[in-house]
């Protein structure tokens, strides 16, 4: 029982949880300066292209700095319009995302030896951390996996400290309850937003690049799968906080992982009712938060 | 430039690329696309549309393989009025959410697109599977569940003349009702809608979320009744988005999202054919919907922002 479903279980949600994970930190991170960035699901995309395309030319290292440098770019195109043009986030996000999904669409089918269709790419598996891993149960689960779930150890306290005690997580938070506020106070909003997105861009990207890198080992068209808007949920599940955040992306890890324990076991539950389930879950939880505003004031305005 | 002609032949070129392929791949894009004006127009971000088409068109499923042997114009009828309020019931859900829940339209339609993705794909392998249950995907409809053809011999069915009527109607009731009046002031200032205007604003919002959500559950419903004749899991490949650029590059105005739905049906026909013949992928043209809306976005702010600069 532990050996054949409790420890392959964990160890999924564990792998589905890593790459949305990133994504819903970078959005967390957008979100608090007042950003919804609806473009995220097209920095994923980005980033499993750029992260294909790089690791074929670099190896692995330089495939997630590529991944990165990809989901940044797309949202730099995100940040020029919501923060220097002041358009309207909601729409240049979809559009953001439908370009990114275009264009790595017909790069895919118009050069698909650029990102590595028909070879093999240099990937990340996992690697065992010595004693930690030989824990029983938790080792096999927590300290079996790839880097890029290290990386995520290390980076979700590392952005819980930094949003709550250091002066730039004041003034990000500060910019995404009451910008006029903060302007008062003599910080530059829109800056701070502008780098708040970057952020969320380049976290998006290395939600690609994990996706390619660690885990599915080849690029493929729409293979960002709806991760983009998940991360949104998972935030929103998370109650805008980064600890919160990472449970949330836990959760969503957990239920899709549910679906392929229900189908090994054969029974007769339908799959898409745990496919739906995490979604219900946040719609639950907005409802029922009510009286406590968790959202920052100024979200998407 | 042999993509280009390919492209040409595929959306204007003959009688059939405009009636077979053009204006029928136009059609969904013309519900949806007034869907999101409406709500647009009320001041709801509503980026369910996807969602809600997907409700739509497993209400008129079900209607058209639940009623076998009615008549035909009957069936069309009650498929119809099923994909509407589908649609509109998807729609009231976040629309109830905003209003009791103060939850934001833009989140909970979101969950809801995910949700009906969820429902359909249950549907077409559970409750509305075909007989032989190895496709996912329903029975195909009886000829009477199948909407009327316009023109002897082209694809071009019934939805399509529906949504023009229903862009007509939009386009009044916006513009000459008491009704429409109330949506817009809404829209514009639901401040000022309610302190000066005396109107009540979240009942307004509620009820053009509920119609907004119709709109797109008839896109649905002309989907399954006109073009596949049968429920399928990918009975949208994203219209409830592409919506959104329909709707805005209109400016909201139902009247041009005639237009704008039958430029981007030209675009997704032409893009089809360019794959076909000169091998350039369909998914290009995603490159020039995300352009065209950013443009769009680019000079609208651009153009305030001289009017401003002139007024001062």
């Amino acid at each position: 029982m532990l050996e054949l479903l409790i420890i392959p279980f964990l160890e999924a949600t564990i792998r589905t949880a890593t790459p949305l994970a990133f994504a819903a930190l970078g959005e967390l991170v957008a979100e608090r300066a007042g950003v919804i960035n609806l473009g995220m699901e097209g920095a994923i995309i980005a980033g499993c292209l750029g992260g294909a395309a790089a690791a074929l030319a670099g190896g692995s290292g330089v495939g997630y700095l590529g991944a990165a440098a990809a989901g940044l770019a797309l949202a730099a195109v995100f940040a020029v319009f919501v923060v220097r043009i002041g358009s309207d986030q909601i729409i240049t996000g979809t559009a953001i995302t439908v370009l990114g999904l275009g264009v790595t669409g017909t790069v895919f089918h118009l050069a698909p030896a650029l990102v590595g269709v028909g070879e093999t790419l240099p990937t990340t598996g996992p690697i065992a951390v010595p004693l930690l891993s030989r824990i029983p149960v938790i080792g096999r689960v927590l300290f079996t996996q790839p880097a890029p779930t290290y990386a995520l150890y290390a980076l979700v306290p590392l952005v819980a400290w930094w949003m709550r005690h250091s002066h730039a997580g004041l003034a990000l938070r500060a910019v995404g309850e009451s910008p006029a506020a903060a302007a008062a106070a003599g910080v530059a909003s829109s800056r701070v937003r502008a780098l708040a997105i970057a952020f969320s861009g380049a976290m998006g990207g290395l939600c690609g690049g994990t996706l390619v890198l660690a885990q599915v080992g080849s690029f493929n068209e729409n293979m960002s799968a709806g991760r983009g808007f998940i991360a949104i949920a998972i935030v929103v599940l998370g109650r805008w906080t980064p600890w919160g955040t990472a449970g949330a992306a836990l959760v969503f890890g957990a239920a899709f992982a549910l679906q392929y324990l229900v189908q090994s076991l054969g029974l007769a539950l339908p799959y898409q009712l745990f496919l739906a389930m995490p979604y219900v879950l946040t719609l639950v939880l907005l409802a029922t938060l009510r009286g406590r505003a968790v959202a920052p004031a100024h979200l998407g305005r | 430039m042999e993509a280009l002609l390919a492209f040409w032949d595929g959306a204007f070129g003959s009688t059939f690329a405009v009636l077979s392929a053009t204006l029928v791949r136009a059609t969904p894009l013309l519900f949806v696309g007034l869907a999101v004006a409406l709500a647009f127009r009320a001041g709801l971000l509503n980026i369910g549309a996807e969602g809600q088409l997907i409700l739509g068109a497993i209400g008129a499923s079900a209607v058209a393989l639940g009623m076998p042997g009615w008549p035909r114009p009957l069936v069309v009828l009650c498929m119809l009025a099923a994909g509407a309020l589908a649609g509109g019931f998807w729609a009231g859900i976040a629309a109830v959410l905003r209003r009791r829940f103060h939850v934001l339209e833009v989140i909970s339609t979101i969950m809801l697109n995910f949700i009906a993705a969820a429902f359909v794909s249950w549907m077409v392998r559970g409750p509305l599977q075909e007989p032989t249950r190895v496709y996912p995907m329903s029975e195909s409809f009886a000829a009477a569940a199948r909407f009327p053809f316009l023109v002897p011999g082209q694809r071009l069915h019934l939805g399509f003349a529906l949504g023009v009527i229903a862009a007509g109607c939009l386009w009044f009731v916006l513009r000459h009702t008491a009704a429409g009046f109330r949506i817009r002031a809404v829209g514009a200032g639901p401040r000022a809608a309610a302190s000066a205007g005396g109107i009540d604003v979240s009942r307004v919002t509620a009820r053009a979320f509920i119609a907004s959500g119709a709109l797109a559950g008839l896109a649905g419903a002309s989907e399954v009744g006109g073009v596949t004749w049968a429920l399928y899991e990918g009975i949208s490949p994203g219209y409830g988005y592409t919506a959104i650029a329909v709707a805005l590059l209109a400016r909201l105005d139902p009247r041009w999202v005639v237009a704008t739905a039958i430029g981007f049906g030209a675009l997704e026909a032409g893009g089809a054919a360019m794959q076909r013949t000169a091998g350039v992928p369909a998914v290009a043209v995603q490159i020039v919907t995300a352009t065209t809306l950013l443009a769009v976005l680019g000079a609208t702010r651009w153009r305030a922002r001289r009017r401003r600069e002139a007024g001062a």
